[in-house]
């Protein structure tokens, strides 16, 4: 579904990415983990073209996208992202940030687009909110919003980043709730994520990095139980 | 207080239209400034030189002379190759003069906007222009208001600057009579409080608008 090859970025000298390989399979839930500054989020923005990496190659459901391509506003359709901040829009509605790609990318009449947003809030718990604007709602509420603003285009694969880290404890649940739930629903899905529960439990391969590099990749038990590079298991005692 | 009260009464005929020609250059000045300004702002912004450039240099150049001098320049520059009157020329000049300002403001606010902001646009599959349309404009704008509102103010009492190419706007028309009536301070005291009562109104109203657009949305 995603496959990165040879992935190697730098901001000005300074190296953030450091020859990455990396497959995402159809229905698969990669978790990527590793220090701060290592480069996850750099790594996840590269795959919808937020950020440019300088060499390698990424395609997409098997078409290969360079920072050029005409098609990048149409594979972006494909590959929702949630953000740490949520981003979500201040001078919007619930409902109008959640339709605002549907009926201002997808054409979607608004009449539908509306019908497809309260069933979207309806499904991340949202639904009594969806006329009120985002400052008057909880951060838990906010990042539901925003992955249902995500999930309302239907993409075929959802990039998070850190999506629980700003959050309070206490809402940080609500918000794993509803991704363990699209993971179930078979999504294909890349987290970067501080929250190794969730980890354990939904993820299908976890990645670790450290200073750009792709240190080693394996199943949550193989990496948590029984890593073989010491960078992983310093990390790991460090947070566990 | 009676005593005002009578000039006031006295110069009412003449003030009064005075005042409307006031209101009719600052309102062209502005007009002409927020387009202009529009214009620029985003020029500036380009990623493009050949854009960024010339209007950094238009600010630049607006920014760095007096608007006295513009509007001479303009006046008499212009009267050479095009004809046009005093009045039109009043209006190109605080039009020029303001959108470098309003430029610089609207600039301000667009960068201002958070990128996160952008980049949710755009990873929802937006086009830069529309991301720009849709989700910088509205906020940048708002975030200009207070900026913007004391901007129109200072235009309204430049446009009496407008007097030294003979408009026929209050300034010019307190210097007139008070001259012919030999009671100059009297004349421009009164003129100070036409000039004030419109200041004020002009205040109140884009306070109300600030207000509105605030309490529409509650942003954080
Ligand atoms: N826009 C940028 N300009 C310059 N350097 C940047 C930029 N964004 C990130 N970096 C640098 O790239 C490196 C990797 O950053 P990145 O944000 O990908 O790390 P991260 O693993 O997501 O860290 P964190 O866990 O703190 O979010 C860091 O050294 C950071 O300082
Ligand atoms: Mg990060």
């Amino acid at each position: 579904m995603i496959k990165i090859e040879n992935l190697s970025k730098w901001f000005g000298k300074n190296q953030v990415l450091d020859n990455i390989s990396l497959n995402v399979d159809p229905s698969e839930v990669v978790v990527i983990i590793g220090p701060s500054g290592s480069g996850k989020s750099t790594l996840l923005r590269c795959v919808n073209f937020l950020e440019k990496a300088q060499r390698g190659t990424i395609s997409i459901d098997g078409k290969v996208y360079t920072q050029k391509s005409k098609k990048l506003n149409l594979m972006r359709q494909e590959v929702g992202m949630v953000f740490q901040h949520f981003n979500l829009f201040p001078h919007m509605t619930v409902m109008n940030n959640v339709i605002e790609g549907l009926t201002q990318v997808k054409k979607i009449p608004k009449s539908r687009a509306v019908e497809l947003g309260k069933s979207m809030l309806d499904k991340v718990g949202l639904l009594d909110k969806a006329d009120t604007y985002p400052a008057m709602i909880s951060g838990g509420q906010k990042q539901r919003v925003a992955i249902a603003r995500a999930l309302v285009m239907q993409p075929k694969i959802m990039l998070f980043d850190e999506p629980t880290s700003a959050l309070d404890p206490e809402l940080v649940v609500d918000v794993l709730e509803v991704m363990k739930n699209l993971a179930g629903d078979g999504m294909t899905m890349m987290v970067v994520t501080h929250e190794m529960r969730f980890a354990r439990e939904v993820a299908d391969k976890v990645v670790y990095m450290d200073r750009g590099r792709l240190i080693e990749s394996g199943t949550p038990d193989e990496i948590f139980d029984h890593p073989q590079e010491q960078r992983t298991q310093e990390f790991l005692s460090r947070i566990l | 207080m009676n005593e005002w009260i009578t000039y006031i009464t006295k110069y009412f005929r003449v003030f009064v239209p005075a005042s409307v020609m006031t209101l009719k250059v600052t309102t062209f000045g502005i007009l002409i400034g927020i387009l202009l300004g529009m214009f620029f702002a985003l020029m500036r912004i380009s990623k493009y030189r050949a854009l960024a450039v010339p209007a950094k240099a238009y600010i630049w150049v607006i920014r760095g002379t007096p608007l006295l001098l513009q509007l001479l320049l303009i006046y008499y520059g212009l009267v050479g190759v095009v004809k046009m009157d005093n009045l039109p020329a009043a209006f190109v000049a605080l039009g020029v003069h303001n959108g470098a300002y309003i430029a610089e403001i609207f600039r301000g606010a667009i960068q201002s906007v958070d990128r996160g902001q952008t980049e949710a646009g755009v990873s929802l599959g937006m086009t830069r222009r529309k991301v720009m349309r849709r989700i910088i404009f509205p906020q940048a704008f708002k975030r200009a208001l207070p900026s913007l509102s004391n901007q129109f103010i200072i235009a309204l009492k430049d446009s009496s600057l407008a007097s030294s190419i003979a408009v026929p706007e209050l300034l010019l028309k307190a210097k007139q009579i008070g001259s012919a009536n030999f009671k100059l301070m009297e004349s421009l005291s009164v003129a100070a409080v036409f000039y004030l009562v419109m200041t004020s109104v002009l205040t109140i109203i884009t306070g109300l608008i600030e207000h509105a657009l605030k309490t529409s949305s509650r942003q954080a």
